[in-house]
């Protein structure tokens, strides 16, 4: 080894004159206490410290969700899709809501498409979303999604089609029923589990404000879903008494949700109730529970075109209100991950 | 082969951070950007996608007897953190593609060929370690150095530790260790021993223990680390409640008019 490090020649580093040092080593100074405390004794007393009761300076102790806002995107659009199936399939039971029933399809059907879109388009690596169905997972509620989401649109996007399909074609009527059946119950049923299983997915985690709701969030959802996709369909145009019931039953559900969000003294919740977070909850509780509820209440009471314009006001707000439910959920998620003091406080 | 682990005694630790160095050579992890933090001597902030062994730095104050004997300066507690490779992995658990996998070694390890990045490894760390690499997509965090492991060798930062405070080998060698180590230091007078090391908690234990001085939550090491999984049963309980209630509300909604 001695004659290879004889060979070698030493590297010059060319030296800069003093002053110029001086300059620089000035500018680094500068540089230094423009970021940071450079002197031990004079320490601000202000700046973050390493203690139990704040952690290390005060630095997240979890990350960050690193989902963009396709996910709360899709929590609405898979939410609405899934009741939006049950709808269709119950609605398309009873035999007097024909029309109803179809655009109930159709809502899931759409939403059965745009759903996966949505979710590949989140991934770091879209061309591997097939890695998904690579294996079955019970006790990963991402693993259990995706296998419930592939059933899900595939029979949704198949019942709308096999139920045009028998329209069309009144011969096919024989062979086609009992496929249009079997999809339609496949999507009612795997609608019900898409609609719910987001608040397990954000229930399961290691961020305090998803995880101490975790029995709260799926129920939130499925409320928040069968608004939803019930406002869609009455803005379609559909003045059902039965749409109208679960507006009322929806929004007096959400209220009772928002109640409890904020009267229940948990620390945890506090993304809910302050920050920008806490407004959209807020907002968001607004617009789906007491705003619709009053409407949909003054809509008994007035006149038939009064009331119909009262319902749709309902209607959008419901939808609205969803919408902002999902995003404030998810938006929740990155100030309690920073919430390093909660997580250093002994539980019980 | 046998069940290994890291025992990093922060009592040793002198802050050199040769095995964030080390670690970043070896495995080949890019640059996580220079910033001065403001917090002492470290710069590097947490662990994350581009940082699997972080040297943290806490001041403890002008306590006689606590590092240096001067009134006047302050004492450094170091401690370098890594991936605690839990025994019930929150990351492993909730890996929807199989990516996440537990080595022969006990070690947990993201296949990078598999990985297709949906970030749900992310929440439910309760360390707060793996992390999706914005500019590539996948997550990231330490491997436990398992291709050196297959060869026998140690990991990097336990190699390159001048001091021995991070000790790598036999999980059991080094629980017994460790809790000697803590009778030793505690009776040459230093009561502020701990050793964390959450067997009694959700996640199991873990394949990475410390000796430090002080509350371990000054590293933000968390007293009660949970497994996320724990929260299924409620919610899953609530998901299938929720779901009835959609379709006897639907029901009744539709059927309960004709009447």
């Amino acid at each position: 080894m001695k004659h290879v490090s004889e060979s070698v020649e030493p590297v010059v580093i060319p030296k800069l004159p003093r002053e110029l040092r001086e300059k620089r080593l000035q500018e680094l100074r500068l540089e230094a206490k423009s970021a940071a405390i450079t002197q031990a004794q004079s320490r601000n007393e202000l700046a973050p410290r390493a203690t139990p009761e704040t952690g290390y300076y005060g630095n997240a102790l979890l990350k960050k969700p690193q989902w963009t806002k396709e996910i709360p995107l899709y929590f609405f659009c898979g939410g609405a899709a899934g009741a939006a199936a049950i709808i269709a399939a119950v609605a398309g039971k009873t035999g007097r809501h024909d029309s109803l029933a179809r655009d109930a399809r159709a809502v899931a059907a759409i939403g059965g498409a745009i759903s996966p879109a949505l979710l590949i388009s989140d991934l770091g690596m879209p061309s591997r979303f097939l890695n998904m169905l690579r294996i079955f997972k019970v006790q990963s509620p991402m693993s259990v999604g995706s296998w419930t989401l592939v059933a899900f649109s595939s029979s949704s996007v198949a019942a709308a089609f096999l139920d045009l399909w028998r329209r069309q074609d009144a011969s096919t009527i024989r062979t086609v029923w009992p496929l249009q059946t079997a999809s339609q119950f496949l999507s009612a049923i795997t609608g019900a589990v898409i609609s719910t299983y987001t608040g397990v997915l954000l229930g399961a985690t290691a961020i305090p404000v998803w995880n101490q709701n975790a029995g709260v969030l799926p129920i939130h959802f499925a409320v928040s879903g069968m608004a939803a996709a019930s406002a869609l369909l009455e803005l379609r145009g559909h003045e059902s008494p039965a749409l109208n019931a679960i507006g009322i039953a929806t929004s007096l559900g959400e209220t009772a949700v928002g109640a409890s969000i904020e009267l229940r003294k948990n620390s945890a919740l506090k993304p809910l109730k302050s920050g920008s977070s806490g407004w959209l909850t807020r907002i968001g509780g607004l617009l789906s529970g007491p705003v619709p509820l009053l409407f949909r209440l003054l809509a008994l009471a007035g006149d038939e075109k009064r009331s119909r314009r009262y319902k749709k006001i309902a209607a959008v707000s419901s939808v609205a209100g969803s919408l902002a439910t999902r995003f404030a959920w998810t938006k929740a998620g990155a100030p309690s991950a920073e919430d390093t003091a909660l997580l250093l406080r002994n539980h019980s | 082969m046998s069940v290994t682990a890291f025992l990093t005694d922060s009592t040793l630790c002198i802050g050199c951070k040769a095995c964030e160095v080390a670690c970043k050579e070896w495995n080949q992890v890019p640059g996580d950007g220079f910033v001065w933090s403001g917090q002492s001597y470290d710069n590097t902030g947490a662990l994350g996608h581009a940082t699997w062994r972080h040297v943290k730095f806490v001041e403890n104050g002008t306590v006689p007897g606590l590092g240096g004997n001067s009134p006047e300066t302050f004492s450094l507690g170091f401690s370098s953190d890594v991936c605690k490779h839990c025994e019930n992995a929150g990351c492993l658990e909730a890996c929807p593609t199989g990516a996440i996998v537990r080595t022969e070694f006990g070690g947990v390890f993201v296949q990078s060929d598999v990985c297709n990045g949906c970030g749900y490894c992310v929440v439910t760390c309760p360390f707060g370690v793996i992390e999706k690499r914005p500019y590539d997509g996948r997550a990231f965090k330490c491997t436990f150095c398992y291709d050196r492991q297959k060869e026998d060798l140690q990991p990097a930062c336990a190699t390159a530790c001048p001091t021995e405070s991070i000790k790598f080998g036999n999980i059991d060698d080094l629980r017994a260790m460790a809790h000697d180590r803590v009778r030793e230091l505690s009776d040459r007078g230093f009561r502020d021993v701990h050793l964390y090391d959450p067997v009694d908690s959700s996640v199991g234990g873990t394949h990475a223990i410390f000796v430090v001085r002080g509350d371990p939550r000054t590293y933000n090491l968390p007293p009660e680390p949970e497994v996320p999984t724990v929260y299924l049963r409620k919610g899953w309980t609530s998901a299938a409640l929720a779901g009835g209630l959609m379709v006897a509300a639907t029901f009744l909604a539709f059927l309960g008019g004709r009447r």
